[in-house]
């Protein structure tokens, strides 16, 4: 596995993403439609997403449920075709690798993770199978022992030991399959893992092991991660970059310790307001009023306008372009206007003196 | 005299290879007004303790030893109809999934009134009076429209509002609230905190609060117990809990969890995973994932112990007298 060292750690992008936007049509049968005389409906759950990810760098999204996240994620591994924009890897559009076998090459430098590790993993096959699947699919190796040995390999580097790979998915618990989740993911030796909320679905002390893991794995073969979470601390202890998403556009792209610290958008604002109080300062949270609009019928101008307390008629009227700030990028009238108040969010700190 | 008082609970899971132990020797109080968080990870036996409180326990499950007493009188040996009583009159609950809590074909009028009238002697327009109150008091916005509403015409945040007024319905003694957050989006959480901590002021009402969150209890609650595989690892005031924890599992939990704007490399890491029931080590049960264990860890099992001021935890390296090691 020396081919992907540390050595080609950049500043190149390694992923860019243009525009991209994805639209589903979640409308009535033609003929319900026909005779109720409805009209079509369109859900946006991506519309007009920009970002770049650097080689060997972290960059997340975060949002509320039904922000369009976990779209982003599929879109970029091609599990969904986008409506609209360009994904370019390495400088490359990935929509002209026409070819079975262009397509092919590139698919083994991504792979994805998963939320449910009890749904990502084929509870009949065994797991040494569940592994070596990629390798043998990319055929990376030659001989049925050098594919023993890759398998055996993996599991150690995961943290789990060779002769798991006898035993079928329901053996383990939750972390341990996504441990399995990860391997199958490392095995195709790739150099970009999409993950989404990886670690949702498990216990405090299982997602510490989890993101430890995550972080030796990216030093060791610089790997670089679109990691998808709702959780902001797991974010903050993660990511170089983040973006806030917020009904299908991001609202605030800046570098994760100056999001926390610095934050523009009202949303972001928000979120960062949300975060439950481990350092006991009795800090009493604000709390927002208002839910997530639904996406089908998001409201006019600004999307955030009716939650926002800053929203006055251009936001009501007029969607805000993402425009660069002192390093954020913010899609805000408000912050373009200067109408926002300074905040500079207190960062808590290390609560445990042990 | 505390509300609740709960000693030497033991709930068991008769199997046809024996019985399985989900419940240890649980022992706790809860005060008038006060919100106990129960904190621990998936398998820790919260929420069981919290179904054994209002007699809930999931058949074959039982309470076999120890004693529950609400009040100072005894709850845990109640028949189903005298317990039922209790339900609703004296014990609230809220769950964490708000749709499976409501019945989908009846309007939240509906379910509201009929729980009103199920313990309050009041007539049908003096209980939606107290249903539209109920209501409006958890911040659903016009109260008198909503109520012909059903389930499924609310939102996330807005169900769990309305599973707390059904809970709140005939002024309970005490609340327990299992998860009642987990399922929703951080913005909406902050709501339902504040909303849950504003009711516990102004009605009084004691709070059980099961969270695998410690965010959540130490926003909220007043005490925390931690628990792990099915007893109790150390007790305290929250703030004492989260600042300096004694119990090593405490330490190792806090430890893991990432904080804004605490920047380190990596994260306290607990090797091992909790044991299942069946494989309940010798001695204290934390012993194979301890860092300080030492040779009495693995021989007899700890109970909770004077572990400094305001503390108490299950660990041997807090027994003064006792031989170490």
């Amino acid at each position: 596995m020396a081919e992907r060292s540390m050595s080609k750690l950049s500043s190149e992008p390694l992923l860019e993403v243009t525009d991209l936007a994805k639209h589903f049509d979640v409308s009535k049968p033609w003929l319900a439609r026909k005779i109720e005389g409805a009209q079509k409906q369109i859900l946006k759950a991506v519309d007009g997403l920009e970002f770049k990810i650097n080689q060997g760098q972290t960059f997340s999204l975060v949002g509320e449920s039904g922000c369009g996240k976990s779209t982003v994620a599929k879109l970029v591994v091609g599990l969904h075709k986008p409506s609209r924009g360009v994904i370019k890897f390495e400088g490359r559009n990935v929509a002209d690798a026409h070819s079975r076998a262009d397509s092919a090459a590139l698919r083994r430098r991504w792979q994805m993770i998963f939320q449910d590790p009890y749904a990502s993993l084929n509870p009949r096959w065994r797991v040494r199978d569940i592994i070596a699947e990629p390798i043998r699919v990319f055929g990376l190796v030659k001989s049925r022992d050098e594919q023993i040995d890759k398998v055996g390999a993996l599991l150690t580097q995961v943290g789990l030991s060779p002769v798991d790979g006898e035993k079928y998915p329901h053996e383990f618990s939750g972390g341990q399959r996504q441990r399995i989740s990860i391997a199958r993911a490392l095995s195709s030796n790739p150099e970009f893992l999409v993950c989404d909320e990886p670690t949702s679905a498990l216990d405090v002390s299982v997602q510490a092991q989890i993101l430890n893991l995550m972080k030796d794995l990216q030093k060791e073969f610089g790997l670089t991660y679109l990691f998808i979470s709702h959780n902001l601390a797991v974010v903050y202890h993660l990511s170089d970059k983040i973006g806030v998403m917020y009904l299908g556009r991001l609202c605030e792209v800046a570098a994760a310790k100056d999001l926390f610290t610095r934050p523009q958008h009202p949303y972001t604002r928000l979120l960062l307001e949300t975060i439950p109080d481990l350092e006991m300062t009795g800090r009493e949270r604000v709390p927002v009023a208002g839910e997530v609009p639904n996406p089908i019928n998001p409201p006019p101008g600004c999307a955030f306008h009716p939650r926002c307390p800053f929203a006055n008629d251009r936001c009501r009227s007029e969607a805000p372009t993402p425009t660069e700030r002192s390093g954020h990028i913010v899609a805000c009238h408000a912050a373009e206007e200067g109408r926002l108040p300074d905040a500079t969010f207190q960062a808590p700190k290390q609560p445990v003196a042990s | 005299m505390a509300l609740l008082e709960v000693e030497n609970l033991r709930v068991e899971f008769p199997t046809r290879r024996g019985s399985l132990l989900a419940l240890d020797d649980v022992s706790f109080q809860i005060e008038e007004g006060e919100v106990l968080g129960v904190v621990g990870e998936s398998g820790a036996g919260k929420s069981l303790t919290g179904a054994a409180i209002i007699g809930l326990l999931e058949p074959p499950g039982r309470v076999t030893a120890g004693e529950i007493k609400l009040e100072d009188r005894r709850i845990d040996n109640l028949s189903y109809e005298e317990m039922r009583k209790i339900r609703g009159e004296k014990i609230g609950a809220i769950f964490q999934d708000p749709l499976t809590s409501l019945n989908p074909l009846y309007t939240i009028g509906r379910q509201l009134i009929e729980t009103i009238r199920v313990h309050m002697d009041l007539t049908q327009e003096e209980a939606k009076g107290r249903a539209i109150d109920l209501l409006g008091e958890v911040g659903i916005p016009a109260a008198e429209r909503r109520i012909d509403s059903y389930p499924h015409e609310f939102s996330g945040g807005m169900r769990q509002r309305v599973v707390i007024a059904l809970a709140l319905c005939a002024n309970p003694r005490l609340i327990i609230a299992d998860e009642p957050t987990t399922a929703l989006d951080v913005s909406i959480q902050a709501q339902i905190i504040a909303l849950i901590k504003k009711l516990c002021r102004e009605h009084k009402t004691a709070v059980m609060l099961i969270t695998h969150d410690m965010g959540v209890i130490a926003e909220t609650a007043d005490r925390v117990a931690v628990m792990y595989a099915g007893r109790i690892a150390e007790v305290g005031p929250v703030r004492r809990v989260v600042k300096q924890p004694k119990h090593p599992y405490t330490v190792g939990l806090m430890g893991a969890i990432p904080m804004v704007g605490h920047d380190v490399e990596r994260l306290t890491q607990i090797d091992g995973a909790m044991p299942r029931l069946t494989e309940i080590p010798r001695g204290c049960s934390f012993n194979p994932r301890c860092p300080k264990v030492f040779a009495r860890c693995r021989e007899e099992r700890p109970e909770l112990m004077h572990a400094g001021r305001n503390a108490e935890a299950a660990c041997w390296q807090f027994d003064k007298e006792g031989r170490r090691g």
